[in-house]
C-alpha cells in the first residue's frame, strides 16, 4: 500500500464569525491525485488554504510526513515541500512571467535553472510570453504560470485549486496533460468542479458538503455511483 | 531667468527631502498596509542624531551614517513593539503611531533639550556655484544629487534584485509570496527599517538646509509626505519621486508668485488627484 503523505483529520476552520470547515478529513497517498469534490461553498478552497496556513485551523490535525503542520507559518509549510496553486492563480500582475518565476525560485543554481527548463517544457506558452506582464496573460496562460511557479521546486505535494475554472476546453486539455505529467513525480491534491476532468486524472476522491467530509474512496467507484454524484455534485 | 532657476532648484531640493520621507512611507503602506503616523518622528530623530554625530566626529559623512543607523534601529524598535501588535487594523495603527510620534518628539526634548539647535552646512558644501548671473547654492544641489542617487539605487534594487522582486510581489499579493516559501514578516521588518532609515536620511539632510532643527519638525514634513504618497500612488516608489518633485516645485513657485496660496497648493493638488485619479498618478509597479 502506498504511503500516506498528507493526513487531514477532523479539520475545523473559522473565518471571522463563520464556522466554514466543520470536520474535513481525508488523506493523500504518495504518487496519487486526490480530488476534493463538492458544490460551490462546500469548503474545498478553505481546506487547501487551511493546509497552507493561510486561514488558520481552529481544531483538528494536518499531518504532513507524519508531522503536524497546523500551527506552522505559511512560508515554513511551503518550504517543507508543499506547493500551492490558488483558485485565483495568485499571479503578480505587474511582474513579468520571468519575474513571477524568479520570486518562486529559492535558489538560482544550475539545478534549479534546469528544473525551470523542465517545467517550461511542460508549459511552452510561457516561454513565448517570458517578458510579458502576468496581468496581461490570458486565463489559461495565468493558470499555466501559477502551476509552473508551484512546480519549479521538486515539491513533495502540490495543492491545486480549480485549475479548469473559466478555461476553454482546449486549454483544459493542456492543463490536464500537464497535471498528468506532474503526477509522475509528485503527489497532488486537486480541488475541481469539473467532474469530467476530476474523474480522468483523480485516483481517489473526497466529497465535502457543508464544510465536512461526507464520503471518500477510489475515483473509479464514484464514477459508477450515480446516487452520490447526483446527491452531492448535482450530476446525472 | 535667475529667479526661475533658483526657485526650481529650491523646489527640487525640498522635493527630494519630502521624497526621502515619502518613499519609506509608501513602501511601508504598499507592502504592509500600515499607516505609520510616527514616520515624521523618525525624520526628526535623523536630524538630531545626524547633527549630534556630526558635532561629535567633525565629519558630515559620519553624521549622515549615524542618522541612517539611528533611523534603522528606531525602525526596528517601532516595527517590533508598536506595529506588530496592530497589523491589519488601520484605526489602531493611526492611534498608536500618532501616540508614538508624540513620544518620539518628546524624547528628542528629553535627550537634546527643548530649544532649537543650529545645524551648519559642512565647509566643503557651503557657498554657491556661479553660472553667469545665476548663483546656485551648493548644498541644495547636493540634496538633489543625493535624492536622485537614492532613487536610482532603490529603483535598481526594486527592479533588478531578488529582494526587490519580493517586495514588489508582496505589495501585489502578500499571501502568495508566503505560499511561495518567503518569510513575509522578515521582509516587512527590513522594509520598515529601510523606510525609517530613509526618513532619518531626509532629516539629517534637512538640518543644514534649514539651519535649525526643532523637535516638532517631523509633523510638518510628515503631512507633506502623506500628501505625496496619496498623489504618487500608494506603494509606488517612482510615484513618490514624481509627486515629491511636483509638491516641492509647486510650493516653491507659489511661495514667490502667490504667497497666499503657498500652504494651500499641496492640498489642492491632492484634492485634484483624488477627484480625477483616486489611485494616485502611478501604480505600485514602480
Amino acid at each position: 500500500m502506498m504511503k500516506t503523505l498528507l493526513k487531514v483529520e477532523e479539520l475545523h476552520t473559522h473565518i471571522g464569525q463563520y464556522h466554514i470547515l466543520q470536520g474535513v478529513s481525508f488523506e493523500a497517498r504518495e504518487g496519487e491525485v486526490s480530488v476534493l469534490l463538492g458544490r460551490n461553498g462546500a469548503g474545498k478552497t478553505t481546506t487547501l488554504k487551511t493546509i497552507m496556513g493561510l486561514t488558520p485551523a481552529s481544531k483538528g490535525t494536518i499531518l504532513f510526513e507524519d508531522e503536524d503542520i497546523k500551527k506552522r507559518p505559511t512560508y515554513v509549510i511551503a518550504n517543507s515541500g508543499i506547493g500551492y496553486v490558488p483558485e485565483d492563480q495568485g499571479i503578480f500582475a505587474d511582474l513579468t512571467v520571468e519575474e513571477n518565476m524568479k520570486v518562486a525560485m529559492r535558489k538560482e543554481d544550475d539545478a534549479t535553472l534546469a528544473r525551470q527548463e523542465y517545467v517550461l517544457d511542460l508549459f511552452p506558452d510561457l516561454k513565448t510570453f517570458w517578458k510579458k506582464d502576468g496581468g496581461h496573460l490570458s486565463g489559461g496562460q495565468k493558470q499555466m504560470l501559477a502551476m509552473a511557479r508551484a512546480f519549479v521546486h521538486e515539491s513533495k505535494l502540490l495543492l491545486i485549486d480549480e485549475p479548469s475554472k473559466g478555461l476553454a476546453p482546449i486549454v483544459i486539455e493542456k492543463v490536464m496533460e500537464a497535471i498528468t505529467e506532474m503526477k509522475k513525480s509528485t503527489t497532488i491534491v486537486l480541488v475541481e468542479q469539473n467532474f469530467f476532468m476530476a474523474s480522468r486524472i483523480g485516483d481517489r476522491y473526497t466529497l465535502i458538503d457543508d464544510g465536512a467530509t461526507v464520503h471518500a474512496g477510489a475515483m473509479k467507484d464514484l464514477i459508477q455511483n450515480e446516487e452520490l454524484k447526483r446527491k452531492y455534485l448535482g450530476i446525472g | 531667468m535667475e529667479l526661475l532657476i533658483n526657485l526650481t532648484i529650491n523646489g527640487l531640493a525640498t522635493g527630494m527631502l519630502i521624497f526621502l520621507l515619502a518613499s519609506g512611507l509608501t513602501l511601508i503602506f504598499g507592502l504592509m498596509s500600515v499607516l505609520n503616523f510616527a514616520h515624521g518622528g523618525l525624520f526628526a530623530w535623523g536630524a538630531y542624531s545626524g547633527v549630534w554625530f556630526y558635532s561629535l566626529t567633525g565629519s558630515f559623512f559620519l553624521g549622515i551614517l549615524g542618522a541612517i543607523l539611528t533611523g534603522a534601529i528606531l525602525g526596528f524598535i517601532t516595527e517590533k513593539l508598536i506595529i506588530t501588535p496592530v497589523y491589519g487594523n488601520h484605526v489602531q495603527q493611526i492611534l498608536i503611531t500618532l501616540g508614538f510620534m508624540l513620544v518620539l518628539t518628546e524624547m528628542l526634548k528629553v535627550v537634546w533639550g527643548p530649544n532649537q539647535i543650529a545645524a551648519k552646512v559642512p565647509p566643503y558644501l557651503a557657498g554657491s556655484y556661479e553660472f553667469g548671473d545665476v548663483l546656485i547654492i551648493k548644498y541644495r544641489l547636493f540634496i538633489i544629487f543625493v535624492g536622485f542617487l537614492i532613487f536610482g539605487i532603490f529603483q535598481y534594487m526594486l527592479q533588478k534584485t531578488k529582494i526587490g522582486l519580493v517586495v514588489r510581489a508582496g505589495v501585489m499579493n502578500k499571501e502568495m509570496v508566503q505560499a511561495l516559501g518567503i518569510n513575509i514578516k522578515r521582509v516587512f521588518l527590513y522594509v520598515f527599517m529601510t523606510g525609517a532609515a530613509l526618513a532619518a536620511l531626509g532629516g539629517v539632510l534637512f538640518a543644514p538646509y534649514s539651519g535649525v532643527i526643532y523637535a516638532e519638525m517631523g509633523f510638518e514634513f510628515a503631512i507633506l509626505a502623506f500628501i505625496v504618497v496619496v498623489i504618487g500612488g500608494m506603494g509606488s516608489f517612482s510615484g513618490s519621486l514624481s509627486a515629491a518633485i511636483l509638491v516641492g516645485l509647486a510650493g516653491s513657485y507659489m511661495a514667490y508668485y502667490v504667497p497666499a496660496l503657498s500652504l494651500a497648493v499641496n492640498m489642492m493638488l491632492m484634492a485634484i488627484v483624488l477627484i480625477f485619479r483616486p489611485q494616485g498618478l502611478f501604480t505600485a509597479k514602480g
